[in-house]
């Protein structure tokens, strides 16, 4: 009635390749965390898109999880963030060394 | 029915293009606005694929609680030392090299599975039944979801405030030291 199946699964895919590319290109940790965003935003599309294949409602439970865990992850990540930059005044993820002599 | 193809295939390039936008703006603050228009297209697009609730949760939480939660934290600290060293080809290189490569495994995974290219049925699932379905059998991930948000809800609150603890232990090797 809509489109293939495989169509909507490589639109996750491809949503899920731009966060992990913002995730390991960037070097600014607001960019890694908003990277993770998208990612998880790209496994909603995907398990959404599994629940209307099969028809089964669980997909949809499991959408419904990921943006819990995406709202906690977000608001300790950000937490974190803004720790680490009042210890070293940097956003820069190379720029904690306070381990290193 | 043609319609809600035409409408995926909009929404999808709505979608890869504010994203791909986003990924690679300098500014965290376009970043941050063009992911809003992004997350709005990913809401359309639930709304399409039968989720009306969640393409309401979709809104609020994504699109509201957390970009602005990003938009805050981008205005508390200053950024003017970001991304200074702007987008070498060795940050980019490994990146696109491994995403590529997971990209090409999953269209390979994904179009050799011959139910993959069954077309799907329009079916809507109403925020009643699915708010049944939920409590009916995931209660319990209900609950330790909503546990999960406290101990989130604790560990942000314990650690943005913070200051005064750090300068107790920064202070008190020197009165040590003075007395000794």
């Amino acid at each position: 009635m809509i489109v293939p199946f495989s169509h909507v699964f490589m639109l996750a895919a491809l949503v899920f390749f731009l966060g992990l590319v913002c995730m390991v290109a960037r070097r600014n940790l607001i960019m890694m965390l908003i990277g993770i965003e998208i990612m998880m935003n790209g496994a909603a599309i995907a398990f959404l898109s599994a629940s209307l294949h099969w028809q089964r409602l669980e997909g949809q439970a499991f959408v419904l999880f990921i943006l819990a865990v995406a709202a906690t992850e977000v608001s300790v990540g950000l937490a974190l963030v803004v720790a680490a930059h009042r210890q070293t005044q940097t956003m820069d993820p190379d720029g904690y060394h306070a381990l290193k002599w | 029915m043609i319609l809600y193809a035409v409408i995926f295939y909009v929404v999808a390039a709505l979608i890869l293009a504010s994203t791909a936008m986003a990924v690679t703006r300098k500014n965290p603050v376009h970043a941050i606005v063009y992911l809003v228009i992004s997350f709005l297209g990913s809401a359309l697009l639930f709304y399409i694929l039968g989720a009306p609730f969640l393409a309401a949760l979709e809104v609020i939480i994504y699109a509201g609680a957390i970009m602005v939660l990003f938009l805050f934290v981008v205005m508390m600290l200053k950024m003017e030392e970001v991304e200074r060293r702007g987008f070498s080809m060795a940050d980019w290189m490994p990146a696109l090299v491994l995403g590529l490569l997971f990209v090409v495994t999953a269209a390979l995974a994904v179009f050799q599975d011959p139910g993959s290219h069954a077309i799907l049925r329009l079916a809507i699932a109403m925020p009643a039944t699915f708010g049944r379905f939920i409590f009916e059998h995931y209660w319990l991930a209900v609950e330790i979801i909503s546990i999960l948000l406290l101990v989130g809800l604790v560990a942000a609150v314990q650690l943005g405030r913070g200051k005064k603890e750090g300068k107790v232990m920064e202070t008190a090797p020197e009165k040590s030291g003075k007395e000794v």
